[in-house]
């Protein structure tokens, strides 16, 4: 087990990168603490599974260092490096009983039989697979193959981490949420560094302990879930995270107070002066319909989840949501929207600025 | 419900019955009508019973042939086979050079028979062919119209140069099929380069490979213009296959008879083999299914 270092770490599947934009991954430094649940989060073609093949060796990356604790495993085999991991669709070894699948990653390392043999059953016992060992692995359903893929992943204990690529698409919702529980419980018995990719907002933040979130090949913030939640480092954070995301409106700052279309909001902190695109972002959540006082709102549609209802409406031209808890009115009276100054985070260029201030102070 | 009973449906089926009949059930009902008589020419035809396939059964010359054709195919199995597994692994997969090397494969397939017989024919000879003459001159005895062993090697070494691209291309097809997560997962998980063949690539190229080898043996158990170009059966009757044999009793000496007879058995030595063949394919798919 050991801390992973990212140094200068970039990527481009290109022989000669002309600029910024032929990365896939873009320069980053990083630290992911030893023990450490991570989940990576971030759409499609965000270079995810670049970064996470990169940690693991399959790939070499354009430039920079990957260090484990002190070494410097940038040349380092995929099996030096000793990291297990699990891929998007099943990969098992099909003319393989289910019990060789799970053994393979251990014999190759010469374990002895009877460790191996207990490991094994420990494993098999996990994944809910005791009664199919002797079975050739062969014929066996997507989910099930995935599971022994988990399996194979988890067998090892001197891993120096767990990689997991989306591992759960192919499993159904039910175990999926089971799996996911017993990787969490995993975690906390053994202590490995696990580092889980996937685009399911509720999966990252079920599992992990720190959430990195990635766009356009750059880590945009690693925090815990709360932190993602009450202040997005980046507009894309404040947008991906939440359902529905964040609302953003173009605003002017100045000093404790933003201007949005003439009418002005009050901010909790006082901020020097702003460069670039300012944006103000207020969470759905922390937005409160009233007959009047705060920006005039155009009501377009209610949806009712069930729990609370999502109000989609229009301040300025600019799409907000506006989530009413159950029970609270949503009437024609209803014409306009207040934000919780404590909860806005201001946004210069799509990057969250800290207030200098509390306005108290200022 | 209902069931409509139509029997005009049955023409439908006509067209198809004719032209089976007429590709492969009269001729071969030609054959059979030949294995059971006795005839001179003029469409004399005397009853012979089963006295042609006695002869057959018991004959010498049928059972040297049958030899040398069991020893012929299971040679050129045992060559191609890996070694067309072998080139296989080791082409590009993909690029420039994988477009090169798969038209270089394909070449050799696309050369008529007499074609390669004759290539080869030439190739071998020891006064003006490129492979003999300097075979000659390195002072190796070579000589294919001479010496059985040295016809043997000819001809399986131009069955090898013309057919291993055949399980190369298959085995090659099979082997792009594979995600490239497995190949990832074989290194995490320490996998050395056998065991990735083992437990990899050879299942995953068990299909192809089978029908490799099923069109192998089909082929090589019925080669005839190939060698019959280069040796003609020699020297002596060594490179005489059944095919080969097959000829010579029909065409050569006219015992229509006789040759009849061996051809139903040489067609049902080959369905046998197929048939075999066939039911270990769809075992495997079933088992896959399970």
């Amino acid at each position: 087990m050991a801390q992973i270092t990212l140094k200068n770490l970039a990527h481009s599947y290109h022989a000669n990168p002309r600029g910024e934009q032929d990365f896939a991954l873009k320069e980053m430094d990083h630290v992911w603490q030893d023990g450490g649940a991570y989940a990576l989060l971030g759409s499609s073609g965000c270079g995810k599974t670049t970064l996470l093949n990169i940690i693991s060796g399959l790939l070499k990356p354009s430039q920079g260092r990957v260090l484990f604790g002190d070494r410097d495993v940038t040349e380092a085999e995929t099996a030096e490096r000793n990291i297990a991991q699990v891929f998007q669709f099943p990969v098992v070894y099909d003319t393989m009983t289910v019990r060789d699948n799970l053994a393979f990653p251990l014999r190759n390392r010469g374990k002895d039989a009877a460790y191996i043999k207990a490991r094994v059953s420990q494993i098999a016992a996990m994944i809910g697979m005791e009664a199919m060992l002797d079975r050739k692995a062969r014929g066996l359903t997507a989910d099930a193959k995935q599971k022994i893929s988990l399996g194979r992943g988890m067998v090892r204990e001197d891993v120096n981490a767990i990689l997991f690529d989306e591992p759960l698409t192919v499993i159904d919702p039910h175990m999926k949420w089971e799996l996911r529980t017993q990787l969490k419980q995993l975690h906390r018995e053994f202590g490995h560094t696990m580092i889980y990719v996937t685009h399911d907002q509720t999966e990252a933040l079920t599992f992990a302990d720190k959430v990195v979130v990635m766009y356009d090949g750059r880590v945009v913030q690693m925090g815990t879930p709360e932190e993602l939640f009450e202040t997005p480092a980046h507009t894309f954070v404040g947008y991906f995270i939440g359902s529905p995301g964040m609302n953003l409106l173009d605003a002017e700052i100045s000093g404790g107070a933003a201007r949005v279309n003439g009418a002005v909001v009050p901010l909790a902190g006082s901020y020097g002066p702003v460069a670039g695109r300012t944006q103000i972002g207020i969470r759905p959540e922390y937005c409160l319909l009233t007959e009047g006082g705060g920006l005039p709102i155009a009501i377009r549609r209610v949806e009712d989840v069930g729990r609370h209802r999502i109000i989609r409406g229009e301040v300025a031209g600019t799409p907000v949501n506006v989530i009413a808890p159950e029970g609270m009115p949503v009437g024609a009276t209803m014409t306009h929207v207040r934000f919780a100054p404590e909860r806005i985070n201001v946004y210069a260029d799509d990057w969250r600025i800290a207030p200098t201030g509390t306005r108290g102070a200022a | 419900m209902e069931k409509t009973q139509n029997n005009k449906a049955w023409f439908l089926v006509l067209p198809v019955l004719v032209i089976v009949a007429f590709s492969a059930v009269i001729p071969l009902m030609t054959v059979v009508n030949y294995s059971v008589n006795d005839t001179f020419g003029n469409n004399q035809f005397f009853w012979a019973g089963l006295e042609w396939f006695e002869e057959m059964v018991t004959s010498n010359r049928l059972h040297e042939a049958l030899g040398r054709q069991i020893l012929f195919s299971a040679i050129i199995l045992a060559i191609e086979v890996p070694l067309g597994i072998y080139i296989a692994l080791n082409m590009p997969k993909s690029g420039f050079w994988a477009s090169v090397c798969l038209v270089l494969m394909a070449l050799p397939l696309l050369i008529p028979f007499n074609v390669v017989g004759t290539i080869w024919q030439i190739f071998g000879r020891v006064d003006i062919g490129l492979l003999g003459h300097y075979l000659a001159e390195l002072g190796i005895d070579y000589n294919y119209t001479n010496d059985p062993l040295d016809a043997w090697i000819t001809v399986i070494v131009m069955d090898v140069w013309h057919w291993t691209s055949l399980v190369a291309l298959l085995c090659y097809a099979g082997l792009q099929s594979i995600p490239n997560a497995y190949y990832q997962a074989a290194r995490v998980d320490q996998a050395s380069r056998w065991a990735v063949f083992r437990y990899i690539e050879l299942p995953k190229m068990a299909g192809v490979l089978l029908i490799a080898v099923l069109l192998r043996f089909m082929d090589s158990f019925m080669i005839y213009t190939e060698p019959f170009v280069v040796t003609g059966g020699g020297p002596g009757n060594s490179t005489t296959f059944l095919s080969i044999d097959l000829v010579k009793m029909a065409v050569g000496q006219f015992d229509l008879g006789p040759a009849a007879a061996f051809s139903i058995m040489y067609f049902l030595v080959i369905l046998l083999v197929s048939w075999v063949f066939y039911t270990v394919m769809t075992n495997l798919d079933k088992e896959e299914g399970k």
